[in-house]
This record gives C-alpha cells, structure tokens and sequence, in this order.
C-alpha cells in the first residue's frame, strides 16, 4: 500500500506554489488512495477520475504560464451528492435521482471550478440529507474511517469520512441541523457551517430552504477558511444570499493559531451539556475550555433556555420544508420512473406513476419526514405546529442574542457522544435525531458555527468534537477562536489528532 | 327556464377571477423569454423547469406592473408581503407547488366603476396577486383532446413561469337582470385598463387574459348568498356574458326542481354554449400554503409606489368623459364607441386629422361591418388608425367618393398596401379630366337625344339621367360635379 498524502490543502497549495509538485501529481495521489481504501470506507457515490486529472492538467498549465486562478488553484476537493455538478451523477443518496445528470452547476461548484480544484468525485449522505449517521443513503453507508464498524455521522459523513481518510484534502459538506459539524466531531476533522446567507444555496438540493448551509469540511481550520473564502459572498441567483462581503476569514484563523485568546470571552452554554452527553465527550470539553481559558480567554456560563425546545421546532421546520421541496420527484421529468403494471386492463395515468415512483423511490426516513411535514402544513394544524415552530424559532435567535451579550462566541460539545456502531439507532429515529441536539440551534438562528477535534475519548477512544458559535455574519470568529483551540490541543498532543487514527488496510468489502 | 323566469324568483351574485400574463421580457422567478408561440420547451432552464436545486430571483419588473396595477384598480398596496407556495400534483407544475401569493397580497381592498347602459356598478376588487403560470398540457389521441382516454400527454414549459396577476373581485350583487351585462363589461373595462397600462397584450384568444366566472343566486328577498359554482377559462367578453346568462338559468332550474347547487368547477364549451361539471370543489381543499422559503418578503418604499402612482395613465373613466367632450358626441353614440372597442382606435384616427364624426362613421360602420363577417375584432382587422385618416383625406380633397373609399377598405384588409398604394394599383381615384370626361359625356348626349331636347328646354333636372350614364359609363369614377357642368354647357 502507498504512502496516503497526508498533507493538508494548505501545505499542497504552497507545495504547487513553489513548484515542488503537480496538481496531477496530488490529484492521482488522492485518486490512488480513494482506489486502495474508499471499498472500505465506501466515502464516494461518484469518482470522476478522468476530469479530475483533466482539470489537474488544465491547472498544472496556469501554474506554468505563472496565473493560478486562486490560492487553491489545483488542489483536488470532493462533494458531497446533495450539490448539482454539471455533467456528474448527483443522486442525494436516492434511488429517485439515480442517474441524473444536472445540466448546471450549483453557484459553489462554479466558484470551485473557477477557482481552478479539480473534483475528484461525488460523496455519499444519508438519503436528501435525512440522517446523521449516513445509513439513510439508498446506495449502504459510509464507514467511520476510526472503526470500520462505526458510522461517519451524518448527513455528510461521506464529505468527512473521504477527508478523514485522506481520500480527499477538501470536502464540501451542506448543514441544515449539524450534517458537516456532527460529522467532523466524529471522524475528528473540521466542519464549518457559515452564517446563513453567507454561502450560495443555488444548485443546493433542498432539505429544509430556511436551514440548509453549504460550507467547508477539511483537516484544519485554516483550510476551512482558505475554502471558505472561495466559495462564500453574494450570489444573485440566491435571493436568501447576503450582499456583503465574506470577511477575512483566512487572516483570522492565522492570527489564531498563535493560540493567544486574551480578551476573548467564552460563553459556555448551560444547556448543551450535562445529562444525555457521553463522560469522554464531556471530559474532553472540559479540557478545551480550561486550555482556551489559560491562553487568556474568559469563560462565562450563559443560559439559553429555549434550546430545550429546538429539536422540537425543528422536527417540525424541516418536514414541512422538505415535503414541499421533495413534491418535484414525481416521475415526469428527470430521475427515476416506475410504471406499475399490475393491472393489464387499467393503463397507469400520470398520478399512478407518480405514487409509484415516489414508493419505490424514496427510502422510510424520507417518506417518514414527507408525512409529519404534509400533517404539520395542513390546514387546521398550521397555527398549532408550523406557526408554533416560526415563534419558538424567534425566541431560540433571542437567546443566543442576549448571550452573545455576555460572550464573544459560544461554545458546547458539537455531538453528545462519540461514532456509534452502524446499526446500533437506525431503527430508533429518535434516538437518531438526538445527536443534533447541540448543532440543531445554530441553524435555526442562522449563526456560524465550528466544530474541531477535541481529542479522543476516554471509553472508546474515537474522537470528539467541540463546537464554536459566533453571531451571524461573525464567521471570523469561529476561525479565530477555532484556530486557536486547534492549536492549543495539538502542542498537547504533539501533532494532529488524525495521526493517531488506525492504518487503514485496504478494501476490504 | 327562460332568463326572465330566473330573474322573477331569483338575484344573481357573481366575482370575477381574472388572470393576467404580464408582458415582461423574462419569467417571473428566471431569465427565460416569454415570447409566445415559441417551439415547445425552448424557452426553460433549471428555475422554470423547477430542476432539484434551482432557486427563483422576483422579476422587479413584474413588482412594479403589479403595483401600477393595483393602483390603477384603487387598491391599497402592501408596505410588506411575501410569497407562498401552494402545493398540490400536477404534471404541468415543474415544482408540483404553485409560487404565489396568499395572504399577503400586494394589492387589495380596490374597485372599479363599470359603465353599463348610463348606470354606472361599483366593483369591488378584493385583491390583485402575483404569480406563476403553470406549463401546459397537450392531450394526444382519444377525443378531443381532453385527459380521459388520450393515449399520451405532452407538456411544453414554455408557459411555466410565466409572471401573472390574479384579480379577484368581491361578490358583486344588486345588478340584477344586468348582471351578465355588468361582468361583461367589467372584464372589457379591465381589459382596456389594463391595454393602457402597457402591462399585458390582454389577448384573450391566446390565453394572456383568462377569466373564472363565479356565480350564485339567492331568493328574491333572501339574506344569504347562494352556493356558487366557479366556471373556468371563460376566454371572450361575449363568453363571459354568455356563461353567466347560462348558469343563472341553470341555477335557477336546479332550484326551481327542488336541488341544490353543488359547489363545484364548471367548464365552459364555447361551440355549445353551456357549462358542464368539472371537479366538485370544496373549502376542504388543501393546499398547505406557507411562505416561500427561498425567497425574502417584498417591502416596496412608500416613495416608489408614489411615484409609479404619479406616471398612471387616465383612468378610463375620466378619459372617456374628456373625450366625449372634445368630440361632441352624444351618450349614444360614445357608449356604441366603447361598446365596439373602438375608443382608442378613433382617439388615434382624430389624432391623425380625422374629423371625430368621420372617424366614428369608418370605425363603427364599414369596418365594425368586416369586423363582424370575419368574427375578429377592430384591432386585428390589419386596418390603421393612420389608413383610416388618409381615407378620410382622399375623400375630403376629392380623389375619393363614399363607395371608392369603401374599395380601399377592402384592400386594406386584404393587406394590398397603404391606401395610396390601393387607389393606384386599383385606379380608384375620381376622373376629373375635362378630356376623358367630355369625350363620355358626348357620348352620353348621343346615346340619349330625347334626354338631351328636355334639357336644352330648360329641364335641367333631367340632367341627372345624363350623370347616371356617364358615371356608368366610367365605373364610378367620374367626379359627379365637373359631369354636371359639362352637360350644362354643352346643352345651353
């Protein structure tokens, strides 16, 4: 078995930067490894090896004529298959999508192409980004590079497992409750969900419109913000996008991994935390406050009272989301089509196919949220369930208001436990929807929010997570104070957390 | 039952749903054209096609037809609205939901005074609402076109996206045996205002203005409102007369035998002049509305809508009245003007140096007539404002008479030029030349001695047998007067 690449995106890009390799060079490096282990993590729906090497070629040849397209321009990036990529497969995970080929790019993926990274491929999700554990996908689950046995969180455990694995030095993840945060937590790498509106939704599949956040997964927090810049800022064709800058997100993250955090206050919130969450996660926690705190930060306990109640709401924002935004799967123009032919005397009609279609198409969890979603808009349970979830949603964003007048950022365990086994909550729904209990607030109020490694567990050793919120349009501060706890924890630990992952040992299904 | 049998037992209340195509340049939510008759599915892309991912961006300019709308109609405009989406299957809805508005409309709670016959009804508009036009089926094999027993179906999304207003009248009651008459003109009225607005083509033939007839009787005397029914794409004016006539007949026979009117959707057929039950429908219908997520509330500055408010064109009304004063016409003959379409037609022909009486006689006569025979209307009858005063003008300096002029008419909507053109190629114009003249009139004094004698006696009203004969002679051409005096001299 070959040497992985296990540099990160930064190190590549000053590598290509002073001529000491080849974006073909990474590109088959990266090609090679998702051949040897990726029958094992199962981390890809889609590997494009030929364009890839194509849009390497393509980079190499600017590089040469001295006009890279961008800091990144050839470091080779994976996406997840919730993203419209012109000419590539994007199935969401589906059987419905199978086989369909968008003929347009989401506004992200343009900006990547046009930022000069070649796309080694498509990743797997839990179905329509309906999971967090990745076993949703109709095409099997991704496997947590840590323990093969273990799942990679989700919905974007497909993004953080090839990232984990180094099948991929990026990855582009969506979060519509904690699918790139909870994922990061558990395959120990980095998950950023920017600011709602920070990043393009346009070619974005919809889960849940007023939740959904493309953003950055990756091995550090200075790549995520090297990625991060790439693809944020305004995008006309996204009427929900801001019309203001990205910020300077990359200067923040270098300026925290000096690790000093004088003057900054960290508001722990009290009710993320305490029962439900695994000792190891919290131990870890723990730790990262106290070193945050001896590199001069403040830490303050905050309380946001209406948390408890934002699964709930939740539960109720994104079905009735989805089920209208999964209404367009009917058969009639793209995707798959089933025509039942039980009765020989009765010709199917157009709404035949359709029920078919969406029966056969669509796997339980999706038809389970298409339900509670097509009860929670109907007409006498609006005002009670939907209407409801809009005002709790309101008071969720008024807490993290009041508390960010106390703290600069706010900061929790990003899942309450480590990987589980696979199997282990897939019939439990929920129990499954309880491990974006910590993630869950920030999309609601649209705040960014980071999750890093804090290190590893002491029960199970598999990594833990801790997350970084800041108010909206703050992304630097997620950068900065991320940075700087990443840089804290690894002087202890003498080096990434991901060194201390396992080999893997080749394909093994 | 008669419509005078319905009319004793029972009154009418109708509302009127209209739909209006805006004629912006691209969709409602995408930049796709929306040129009409283009070959199937050629004007889409991944919004209108509702492709997974895709996102709407709002047509700034179909916000500000819609306000210049809603301001026309008196309307209140929102200072904040949204859109909704309104969900349910249909294979023509890329998305299966609907973009619109709900409950937040932009413009509600207007009216417009309709003019029927010297009394003049106040409608009441409940609301005007932005949305999107579905795509369209086509129903192959089987009969007729229609979804039962078609062997397949087509849908171009040419249509999908589409930017359209819905005006949505309150019930209108109190008109009484009129009321046909006032829906009527009430959709006509909408119709020229909307025209001068420049918002929409309002072609009802190609669907850019379609309207839902709502209708419902009650007792003489009754309280309540009656249950109605809603009968769907009444596509003319005359239609829209029509089908409420039928169903108030309809209705009132349903009653009079002791049933009840089913709340439902009723087709119009157009060839047979009644309606037919269509989908029973029923308050129970679920749409499962709730605000688009994808798109941010509209909040147009006070400032703006002020401004659109200053640039309205006159209101119909007032214009009509302007009118009637600088022409002189009488009440008659100004609601036979209006009544026919031809208000903006004359108003043009005038301004082109028509007498008011003279344009009125070519528009509501001769050309209402080819009008008629050729079951279109004044505007597409490929005759000109501008053609009919150069007719006018020929006939006033002379090269014209009446029954010439009416031969240009004909050329003109024959398409055979400009009248100029059509005098020539046709050699219309009036023979004037003493030379070609004299050698007819000659001819005219041998052919008819004894005519001659009577006149050379000092009968000079026997000269108009002479006349005949020379006119016959050059097919009408002759200019009758400088015939006369010919005759004259020469028989004195």
């Amino acid at each position: 078995m070959n040497t992985p690449d296990r540099r990160t995106a930064s190190a590549i890009a000053e590598a290509l930067a002073a001529g000491e390799t080849t974006s073909v060079a990474v590109t088959q490096a990266h090609l090679d490894r998702i051949a040897e282990v990726d029958g094992a993590v199962r981390a890809f729906l889609h590997v494009d090896a030929e364009g890839a090497l194509r849009d390497a070629t393509a980079s190499d040849e600017r590089r040469a004529a001295g006009h890279p397209w961008s800091p990144l321009d050839g470091v080779p990036i994976a996406i997840k298959d919730v993203l419209a990529t012109r000419g590539l497969p994007t199935t969401c995970g589906s059987r419905i999508l199978e086989g369909w080929v968008p003929p347009y790019d989401a506004t992200v993926v343009a900006r990547l192409r046009g930022a000069g990274l070649p796309i080694l491929g498509k990743t797997n999700m839990d179905e329509f980004a309906m999971g967090s554990s990745t076993e949703h996908s109709a095409y099997g689950p991704t496997h947590n590079p840590w323990d093969l046995d273990r799942i990679p969180g989700g919905s974007g455990g497909g993004s953080a497992a090839a990232v984990s694995a180094y099948e991929a030095p990026l990855a582009l993840g969506t979060d519509t409750g904690g699918s790139i945060r909870q994922p990061g937590a558990v395959t120990g790498t980095v998950g950023v969900k920017p600011t709602y509106g920070g990043v393009s939704r346009y070619g974005l599949v919809s889960l849940a419109n007023s939740l959904d956040q493309a953003g950055p997964v990756t091995r550090t927090v200075l790549d995520a913000a090297l990625l991060h810049e790439l693809i944020g800022g305004h995008d006309p064709l996204d009427s929900t996008s801001i019309d203001a800058p990205v910020g300077d997100l990359v200067a923040a993250a270098r300026r925290g991994a000096d690790g000093d955090l004088r003057g900054v206050r960290i508001g722990v919130v009290r009710e993320l935390g305490g029962e439900g969450y695994q000792a190891g996660v919290l131990a870890r926690f723990e730790e990262s406050v106290e070193l945050m705190t001896k590199a001069g930060a403040e830490a303050v306990e905050v309380s946001c009272p209406h948390f408890v109640h934002a699964l709930a709401t939740y539960y109720l924002i994104l079905p009735a989301e989805a089920s209208s935004n999964l209404a367009r799967f009917d058969a009639m123009r793209y995707g798959l089509r089933v025509t039942p032919d039980d009765d020989p005397d009765h010709r199917p009609s157009a709404e035949d196919v359709m029920r078919a279609t969406r029966e056969a198409g669509f796997g339980d969890e999706v038809k389970r949220r298409i339900i509670l979603g097509t009860y929670a808009l109907s007409s006498g349970y609006y005002d009670a369930y939907y209407g409801t979830a809009q005002k709790v949603r309101t008071l969720v964003t008024r807490d993290f208001e009041a508390a960010f007048e106390h703290a600069d950022v706010l900061v929790s365990p990003t899942a309450p436990t480590t990987a589980f086994r696979l199997g282990e909550k897939v019939d439990d729904p929920l129990a499954m929807y309880l491990n974006d209990l910590a993630t869950i607030p920030a999309n609601l109020s649209g705040v960014p929010g980071i999750s890093v490694p804090s290190g590893l567990a002491d029960e199970d050793g598999l990594p833990a997570g801790v997350q970084i919120l800041a108010p909206a349009m703050a992304d630097d501060r997620v950068y900065r104070v991320g940075a700087a706890l990443e840089s804290l924890l690894a002087r202890g630990w003498g080096g990434a957390l991901l060194d201390r992952a396992p080999e893997l040992t080749g394909a093994s299904s | 039952m008669s419509y005078d049998d319905a009319m004793a037992q029972f009154d009418p209340a109708f509302g009127l749903e209209v739909h209006v195509e805006l004629n912006t340049a691209t969709k409602m939510f995408c930049g796709c054209p929306t040129e009409f008759g283009a070959e199937p599915n050629t004007q889409t892309c991944p919004t209108c096609l509702g492709l997974p991912g895709s996102m709407p961006v709002v047509n700034a300019k179909a916000v500000e037809s819609a306000i210049r709308i809603g301001l026309a109609l008196n309307c209140e405009i929102a200072p904040w609205c949204r859109f909704a989406r309104k969900n349910y299957f249909y294979p023509d809805m890329p998305k299966n939901f609907q973009t619109s508005q709900y409950d937040e409309p932009i413009a509600f709670e207007g009216y417009m005074d309709v003019e029927v016959e010297g009394e003049t009804h106040r409608i009441g508009i409940e609301r005007a609402h932005m949305e999107e036009d579905t795509g369209k089926s086509l129903h192959v094999g089987g009969s007729a076109g229609r979804i039962h027993g078609a062997d397949y179906s087509l849908v171009d999304y040419n249509r999908a996206g589409i930017p359209l207003i819905e005006i949505v009248t309150k019930p209108v009651l109190g008109t009484g045996a009129r009321a046909p008459e006032v829906a009527r003109a009430y959709v006509g009225q909408l119709r020229d205002l909307l025209l001068g607005l420049g918002v929409s083509d309002v072609r009802m033939e190609q669907g850019s203005l379609r309207c839902d007839v709502n209708l419902s009787l009650t007792e003489q005397d009754s309280a309540s409102l009656g249950t109605r029914t809603e009968t769907k794409n009444v596509n003319s004016l005359r239609s829209v007369e029509r089908a409420a006539r039928y169903e108030v007949m309809r209705q009132a026979a349903v009653l009079v035998g002791g049933g009840s009117i089913r709340q439902e959707t009723r087709h119009w057929h157009e060839d047979t002049g009644v309606t037919t039950s269509g989908r029973e429908k029923s308050d129970a219908d679920d749409y499962r509305y709730f605000p688009e997520p994808d798109l941010v509330p509209m909040a147009p500055s006070r400032e703006w809508v002020e401004e659109l408010r200053s640039s309205l064109p006159e209101p119909p009304h007032e214009r009509r009245a302007r009118l009637q004063a600088e022409w002189g016409f009488s009440d008659l003959e100004m609601r036979d003007t209006v009544g026919a379409g031809a208000l903006g037609l004359v108003e043009e022909t005038v301004a082109a140096g028509t007498a008011p009486a003279a344009a009125r006689k070519w528009w509501l006569g001769e050309l209402a007539r080819r009008a008629n025979e050729s079951e279109t209307d004044l505007g597409s009858l490929g005759v000109t404002p501008a053609d009919v005063a150069r007719v006018q003008a020929l006939v006033d300096e002379g090269t014209l008479n009446d029954k010439l002029a009416r031969q240009v008419l004909d050329g003109l909507v024959a398409g055979e030029g400009s009248p100029d053109e059509i005098v020539g190629a046709r050699g219309l114009a009036i023979v004037s030349d003493d030379g070609a003249l004299g050698a007819a009139v000659d001819h005219a004094i041998a052919e008819n001695p004894e005519v001659a004698d009577k006149i050379r006696d000092g009968k000079v009203a026997a000269a108009g047998a002479l006349i005949g004969a020379v006119m016959k002679e050059m097919r009408g051409q002759a200019d009758a007067g400088r015939v006369r005096e010919l005759i004259l001299e020469r028989l004195r």
